[in-house]
């Protein structure tokens, strides 16, 4: 794998000179550098160090690996490709998100998978392997979200108001849930056999990326949340 | 053509970083111009600024006040009325470096003063609320003078520029201290100037801040109902005020205080299963509701012996906190803390409205 050493490059340099190449590169050394694969349509990136916001913004089918942690605005705006964090990761992760997937072995901050969404064939999904922040899936549209709780069991899967403002896509949480309170406009239920087949393929690629037992995985209740349609959101600016 | 504002993207949105020696070890300010390095486009070289503790300990029984001057007779001016209050112990220009990147410099000085007794007895006031006074007296009435840092054993140090260049501006390997925090601007309301840079100082706080207060000018006209005077155009101007106000003036704790500016929603202090953590949000929620700061911002807040990083209660701006040995590390990015500790640990990031909380040990001499 060709290597580039991102010490004294800024963000415009290190991006300019990733659109030059057309090789699988790992880059050594980031720190902070932003929009790294920006639009990438194919080959491997290979990150070491702390890549900077919007990793991957707007991905078009690239594979980004990074080593470590990963900032805020993981894959925003993606649209095919995948992303997979070997740490954690920053606020709102998959920020509008239209396709593709993110793997994070580790937690999310606060709006993880906000505006969310799919049409036909485009379907983003995203695999947390520890807890979620507050917000997650804030005014999710479509897509797949799955929060594992797996690093920190005496954490909860996932903070405060989840879900707000959902109407489209699903969730699903590694717990029973019933320490966490959603909103009334999304139904919350236990996961059955055939909602787990949903997300058994990404299951199996996470348990591959990060070297963990899709049975252990599996051992457990899930709680799958859907935006109740009965009772869509409306009046959500007022009345608060 | 040179782009118009609106064809060109900025990536921007202020910057702010921080460091503390839990052991009281002094630490050059020179780490805290590295940290800002990698996010260094957070700012877009309207302001930067620093500020360090434990900086003056030969002059640590005097206030340090550094002042901004548009002339020398503004200078002369103000050191007369100065004199009318205050014994000066010792006096001097700030020492800068000239930079082509830092222009259209005031004049720079500092004093170490402490206020005279006398005085004090007329005017009934204790030692701080006559320097609070004073501050407020000479930003609001001496055209040409600020007063930008007002404590302790403790400097703030700001500018015009992008906080690398303030840094070097100021020699701040020069000075050693147990914590620093630092900011690099964007300004999106108000003019960037001097004044206006961060760190906002009274006394021995200091505040940095990220983000962009909506309730600032119902903030504004509360805290002036006390005397405070918000005169330097930017909204962090204010939380400066609330703290020392609430911390000094009302005696909270900085828990509390931080439940005053970033309290919990009604619906979470509802649901809280500690009734008395529960009570108390409701009591400050109910006494402070005009000091409730909403909007999105990442602050931390330097004083006497310690920090406090803390997010609004929606947390509409990223902060990180990492741990090395004795040192404890904020910063708005990671890469913030890793350019200049690569092998930090326990990099997590607190919840909106948690403070985190870091002090010196006790019986550490500062």
């Amino acid at each position: 794998m060709k290597q580039i050493d991102a010490k004294e490059l800024d963000f415009r340099t290190l991006n300019e000179r990733l659109r030059q190449e057309t090789d699988d590169i790992e880059i050594l050394n980031c720190c902070g550098q932003r929009f790294i694969g920006a639009g990438l349509s194919d080959r491997k990136l290979l990150l070491r160090g702390t890549p900077g916001n919007a990793l991957g913004a707007y991905l078009n089918g690239a594979e980004i690996t990074v080593g470590g942690n990963a900032q805020d605005a993981v894959g925003d705006t993606m649209n095919a490709g995948k992303i997979i964090i070997h740490g954690d990761v920053g606020d709102a992760a998959g920020y509008a998100m239209r396709g593709g997937t993110i793997f994070v072995k580790g937690s999310a901050g606060y709006r993880a998978g906000i505006h969310m969404k799919a049409y036909q064939d485009k379907i983003p999904q995203m695999v947390i392997g520890g807890a979620a922040g507050s917000f997650l899936g804030e005014y999710q549209a479509g897509g797949v979200i799955v929060v594992l709780g797996l690093e920190e069991p005496d954490r909860r899967i996932v903070g405060n108001f989840p879900c707000t403002g959902m109407h489209g896509g699903k969730l699903f949480l590694r717990s029973r849930c019933e320490d966490v309170r959603f909103p009334e406009q999304a139904t919350a239920r236990p996961a059955t056999k055939q909602d787990l087949k949903e997300i058994h393929n990404i299951l199996l690629d996470y348990c591959a990326f990060f070297a963990y037992d899709i049975n252990k995985i599996l051992d457990a209740p899930f709680t799958v949340v859907t935006p109740d349609t009965a009772n869509p959101y409306r009046r959500m600016y007022v009345e608060n | 053509m040179r782009p118009k504002e609106g064809q060109v993207r900025i990536p921007s949105g202020c910057a702010i970083a921080a460091v503390i020696s839990r052991d009281g070890n002094r630490m050059s300010g020179e780490g805290m111009i590295h940290a800002m390095e990698p996010m260094h486009d957070r700012s877009n070289g309207l302001g930067g600024g620093f500020a360090g503790y434990g900086i003056y300990p030969e002059y640590k029984d005097f206030y340090a006040l550094h002042l901004f001057f548009d002339s020398r007779d503004t200078r002369k001016a103000c050191e007369a009325f100065l004199k009318t209050g205050f014994e000066i112990c010792h006096s001097e220009r700030i020492p800068t470096r000239k930079l082509p990147a830092i222009t259209d410099e005031p004049i720079i000085w500092r004093y170490f003063v402490a206020p005279l007794q006398s005085v004090l007895r007329d005017l009934q006031l204790d030692e701080k609320e006559f320097v609070v006074r004073t501050v407020m007296r000479i930003n609001t009435e001496m055209k040409g003078a600020y007063v930008f840092s007002s404590g302790k054993n403790m400097g703030t140090f700001k500018a015009v520029g992008f906080p690398e260049d303030v840094g070097v501006y100021y020699q701040l390997e020069e000075y050693a201290g147990y914590a620093w925090t630092a900011h690099g601007r964007y300004p999106t309301n108000t003019p960037g100037w001097w004044g206006g840079a961060h760190p906002f100082a009274l006394l021995d706080y200091s505040v940095v801040h990220n983000g962009e207060i909506s309730s600032y000018d119902a903030n504004r006209r509360y805290i002036e109902m006390f005397g405070y005077q918000c005169t330097l155009q930017t909204d962090t101007e204010v939380i400066t005020y609330i703290m020392d106000y609430l911390l000094r003036r009302q005696g909270l704790t900085l828990n509390e205080a931080a439940g005053v500016i970033a309290a919990p929603f009604w619906e979470t202090i509802d649901r809280k299963t500690d009734l008395v953590d529960k009570e108390k949000h409701i009591y400050l929620r109910t006494l402070f509701p005009s000091l409730l700061i909403t909007g999105p911002f990442s602050i931390v807040l330097g004083f006497e012996g310690g920090l406090m990083a803390l997010n609004d209660r929606l947390k509409l701006r990223s902060m990180v906190v990492g741990e090395k040995d004795d040192r404890v590390y904020i910063a708005s990015e990671e890469a913030a803390i890793r350019r200049i500790e690569p092998d930090v640990e326990n990099v997590w990031s607190p919840a909106g409205g948690e403070p985190v909380v870091i002090r010196v040990k006790e019986g550490v001499q500062l």
